[in-house]
């Protein structure tokens, strides 16, 4: 099952409790996490690393595409 | 390790630079706490008339700078805004009474620990306990909402300020205040707290060093990042202290601090409390608000706008002890916060 998370203009940690929430839920194997700003980048990253989740990110300055995959 | 590098470069870059200050005139560990000097500035600006705090701190001048350097330096300075600013600025109000009864900001609660002042132990205490409420209000699905992208002016103003306030620094135009007496008066050279900003902002911005989000991403996610940022300034400062000899470890005759324990907690737990709500402590929403967030500058302006009041009406703490005014004053805060973020969570459960 694939899953979309807009976290774009939310502030610090939104987008981390968003993501997790969807990493949690059952039968999920992908999902792509919309971002705008780095620091959300960073921290998305870092916990879904975390939950040992693999990311690989596309996109630049305002507009940040997360691929989160098992 | 090596993702965590620059956290923790930054929080002994912020511990060391904290200490270096004291000894060169700042008042005790007093190195870089952001509500005193933001309070300082309020004061220096005329928007509080206590003669004893106003100086305008030009460590704050520097980390503005340096944070609004490094973000046009990686392309990261961005205009937004629209995300609750009317909430912030309450949280940002009530959050500085609250910092100013317990007298520090969260990264003062950690240079005040490593000098040995055990008040700021209990302060701690208070902090930990005031995230912990707010991650309750985070995971019930608290939100101040989306910020929107703004034209580029928007994120310009705040960085102009700050360069006013260079200007009256280095000029002192006689509507100025500057204190002649008291801990306004005990300041390190211009130039030398300029740069110490500058450096302290620069390793702020890269590393998003956070003191409350330390905390709170513990409790939260189990993720020790920030917490190694928080740590690394401990543990700077307190070799710091150690090397020139202001360790002193007790409750009695700290550096401006006052033994009331129950205050220190209750007013370090409504800095904590706001400060989750907010997403960042006052450090981390002085370099947001430099990166180009509005809605940070507009908490930054309720932080001013909260120093102002708790000084005109004597809620503010000092080192005799915690006035009856400001008790009060930190009783009501919290009854407004945790009030607000009960509203907001309801609202959320709604619109879903």
């Amino acid at each position: 099952m694939k899953k979309i998370v807009d976290a774009r203009g939310l502030s610090c940690p939104e987008p981390v409790i968003l993501t997790r929430q969807a990493l949690q839920e059952q039968g999920v194997k992908e999902i792509k996490v919309m971002l705008d700003n780095k620091v959300a980048v960073e921290n998305v990253t870092r916990a879904a690393e975390n939950l040992s989740w693999k990311v690989k990110v596309s996109g630049q300055s305002d507009n940040f595409l997360l691929e989160l995959t098992k | 390790m090596k993702k965590h590098a620059l956290v923790i470069l930054g929080g002994l870059t912020l511990g060391g630079v904290a200490v270096f200050l004291v000894l060169m005139g700042n008042p005790g560990n007093y190195g870089v706490c952001i509500a005193c000097m933001l309070r300082d500035i309020t004061g220096a600006l005329g928007l509080h008339k206590v003669a004893v705090v106003q100086y305008i701190r030009p460590e704050i001048i520097g980390i503005g700078l340096g944070a609004t350097t490094a973000a046009l330096a990686t392309k990261e300075f961005r205009a937004t805004g629209g995300s609750s600013p009317l909430l912030r600025f309450s949280l940002g109000f009530v959050g500085m009474i609250g910092m100013l009864v317990f007298l520090g900001c969260p990264v003062r609660t950690v240079l005040r620990l490593a000098s040995g002042d055990l008040n700021a132990g209990i302060g701690l205490i208070g902090l930990i306990v005031g995230i912990i409420i707010g991650t309750m209000f985070l995971i019930r699905g608290f939100s101040l909402g989306r910020a929107n992208k703004m034209s580029p002016p928007n994120g310009y103003i705040f960085p102009t300020f700050v360069i006013g306030l260079l200007i009256a620094a280095i000029m002192m135009p006689s509507f100025i205040f500057a204190s002649k007496t008291g801990p306004g008066s005990m300041h390190a050279p211009l130039f030398i707290s300029l740069v110490a900003g500058l450096i302290v902002g620069i390793f702020a911005q890269r590393s998003r060093i956070c003191m409350a989000g330390g905390i709170r991403d513990i409790i939260f996610f189990k993720d020790f990042h920030l917490m190694y940022g928080f740590i690394a300034v401990f543990i700077a400062a307190l070799v710091g202290n150690l090397l020139v000899g202001s360790f002193k470890l007790g409750f009695a005759d700290q550096p401006l601090a006052h033994t009331d324990g129950l205050w220190n907690f209750l007013g370090m737990l409504l800095a904590g409390l706001t400060a989750v709500l907010l997403g960042g402590c006052p450090l981390r929403q002085l370099v947001a608000a430099s990166e180009g967030n509005t809605d940070a500058v507009i908490t930054v302006l309720g932080l001013i706008a909260g120093a102002a009041f708790a000084h005109n009406f004597g809620l503010a703490a000092s080192p005799k002890g915690v006035p009856a005014a400001g008790q009060l004053a930190v009783i009501l805060g919290l009854l407004f916060t945790i009030g607000l973020g009960f509203a907001v969570c309801r609202f959320r459960l709604e619109v879903k």
